[in-house]
């Protein structure tokens, strides 16, 4: 619907976009503007848009009440093992469903794709007893072994198997003529061609496991486990009231570099998004 | 579910690298290569999906009482009291107020962004990343920030202060909380949608409009009868991720509401969680993530029959 529009539309529609804007950004400022407000200033009326008097009291805090570096290192490595083991399995799976043909293939990916109905949470009982058995309650492996395997993946390897099936198959089949072995081929060849869609993959693995909330509650119980999301529920004081400016620090500080992050490649998160297997 | 590489292994009689055995001709090792390749995801699907599926299953048929280590077979006694629990109607209707409230607004809102971005505008690309950006903000923070500005005192009374209407405690009623909710979780993940929404709208060809306007058609008959058809293969696939999505909520609630006020907003999943983990009633709650399941796989299964009726084509 791309036609030229007047210039009363035009400001018909900036308005709109600017009025519909609020409530998309106007939390992020005032979480981070927030957390360098006194606490009498957070709930100042009207509120400061900017803070009057900016200090990182909040910052220092929040690395005294909780071992908050040791659980940023934890939500940054687990979130990166999932993303690389996810990338690694479905790449492989999704490979050989769509290019690979072998018996049982059709049955196999069948089985597999029913993950994509099985959420985690309808199978949180079963693992969590599982994990129990095997001595690993209260340590990180239900968080990176679930959804490296479990129905995260199962999507990643659908979204890939989508992927390589459009990609046109001559330059392999001329590698294959060229003696070149499976894995090879799909190393050299097929790997490197199918970079947005392992972008994409990547993104939203890295934001699920970065995400992650009831399965880090259910598995994990000592302060120095947690992960991200997981602590910052937890800045309460002696009272067990919310110690509001210190959880929108640590708020801030667990948002601001996957935002910077997204605002330096936004083009990548937002197109490898909607244009990779995603697509109806 | 078509394929479209209908391709064999390399030719026979090809020197096959090394020297193997006349049983590995290509063609099998090539098979074999599939199978390997597969191994991961399968094993995993069948140890962290499959298996604690049959589990599941299994633990809802037992009275399973943690603290006095008993697990005794009780047949479908469990799938009795879920018949008769007192809380099953507020949960349920919880479930199914968030999920409908859920997916009405963000497919809505999606579809009017998408639409706005998609005209000829300086700037869409800014808007959208604007729009985008609650996505990659962390869960829990964006609802800790949401949690407070929806307090008595906090910034959404107080604007609606300065426009001289007096708020609700937006948390604490029972309506309120639920809609609160709600419109959280839109924002967080809407700007999902609308990407999705917004390749669509680029898909559809401009010649299909033109010609409407030589026919002097409305733009709201062009989008009634051009977009929505057009879009609708997308329209379906964001429905059915949206609808599961919805059923999966659990963080915004245990953050903002721990299900309250009283239960009306202890969805499904947050009543599992505290059947489970808070009371240690395994058993119970296997039964409920029974209850989830069919849930999930019986609405996927109805809008995937329903497409037959309003999907314009299929890719």
């Amino acid at each position: 619907m791309s036609r030229d529009l007047s210039r009363r539309t035009k400001l018909v529609l900036y308005g709109a976009l600017l009025v519909l804007a609020i409530p998309f950004v106007f939390p992020t400022w005032w979480m981070v503007t927030s957390s360098l407000k006194p606490v009498a200033d957070i709930f100042a009326f009207p509120p400061q848009l900017l803070p009057v008097n900016p200090r990182f009291d909040a910052y220092r805090r929040v690395f005294e009440s909780q071992p908050f570096g040791q659980q940023y290192l934890n939500s940054l490595y687990i979130a990166l093992l999932v993303t690389i083991g996810t990338l690694a399995v479905s790449a492989l799976a999704g490979y050989a469903f769509a290019r690979i043909r072998f018996r049982g293939q059709n049955v196999l990916f069948l089985v597999v794709l029913a993950g994509l109905l099985i959420p985690s949470e309808v199978t949180i009982v079963p693992l969590f007893q599982m994990f129990f058995k095997l001595g690993l309650i209260n340590t990180h492996w239900p968080l990176i072994l679930v959804p490296i395997f479990g129905a995260p993946s199962v999507l990643a390897t659908f979204i890939m198997r989508q992927f390589f099936i459009s990609l046109p198959n001559e330059l392999e089949e001329a590698a294959r003529v060229d003696g070149l072995g499976r894995f090879a081929t799909f190393w050299r060849i097929a790997l490197p061609l199918s970079r947005p869609a392992l972008g994409a993959v990547a993104i939203f693995t890295f934001l699920h496991s970065w995400n992650l909330y009831l399965e880090p509650i259910v598995f994990l119980s000592s302060p120095e486990k947690f992960t991200l999301p997981q602590a910052l529920t937890q800045f309460v004081d002696a009272y067990g009231g919310p110690m509001w400016d210190v959880q929108l620090a640590a708020a801030s500080m667990t948002a601001l570099p996957v935002l910077v992050v997204f605002v330096i490649a936004q083009k990548q998160f937002v197109e490898g998004l909607a244009h990779t297997g995603l697509k109806g | 579910m078509t394929r479209t590489d209908t391709r064999v292994g390399p030719a026979e009689g090809r020197p096959t690298l090394g020297r193997a055995r006349p049983f590995w001709t290509s063609r099998r090792r090539d098979q074999l290569t599939g199978y390997l390749f597969i191994t991961p995801q399968v094993l995993g699907s069948a140890v962290f999906v499959i298996l604690p599926l049959i589990l599941v299953v299994w633990y809802s048929l037992h009275e399973w009482n943690v603290l006095a280590g008993t697990f005794d077979f009780v047949g479908t006694d469990n799938y009795q009291a879920l018949a008769e629990d007192p809380n099953l109607g507020a949960v349920l209707r919880a479930t199914g107020l968030f999920s409908v409230g859920l997916v009405v607004l963000n497919l809505g809102l999606a579809l009017l962004l998408a639409v706005l971005l998609n005209q000829r505008l300086r700037g869409t690309i800014l808007f959208r990343t604007l729009f985008f950006s609650p996505v990659v903000v962390s869960l829990v923070a964006w609802t800790i920030v949401w949690g407070f500005l929806l307090q008595d005192n906090g910034g959404v009374n107080g604007l609606l202060d300065t426009l001289g209407v007096d708020g609700p405690n937006w948390l604490r009623g029972e309506g309120t909380a639920m809609l609160s909710v709600i419109v959280v979780q839109v924002f967080k993940n809407v700007g999902l949608n609308m990407v999705l929404f917004l390749a669509a709208l680029q898909g559809v060809p401009a010649s299909l409009y033109e010609a409407a306007e030589v026919d002097g058609a409305s733009r709201m008959r062009q989008f009634r009868l051009i977009t929505v058809p057009m879009i609708s293969p997308t329209i379906l696939l964001t429905s059915i991720i949206t609808v599961v999505g919805s059923l999966q909520v659990f963080a915004q609630i245990a953050v903002l509401t721990q299900g309250g006020p009283g239960t009306s907003t202890t969805v499904l999943v947050y009543y599992l969680y505290q059947q489970a983990f808070q009371f240690h009633h395994f058993g119970y709650g296997a039964t409920l993530s029974i209850l989830l399941f069919v849930t999930v796989l019986a609405l996927t299964v109805l809008q995937w029959q329903m497409r037959k009726k309003w999907v314009f084509h299929e890719s």
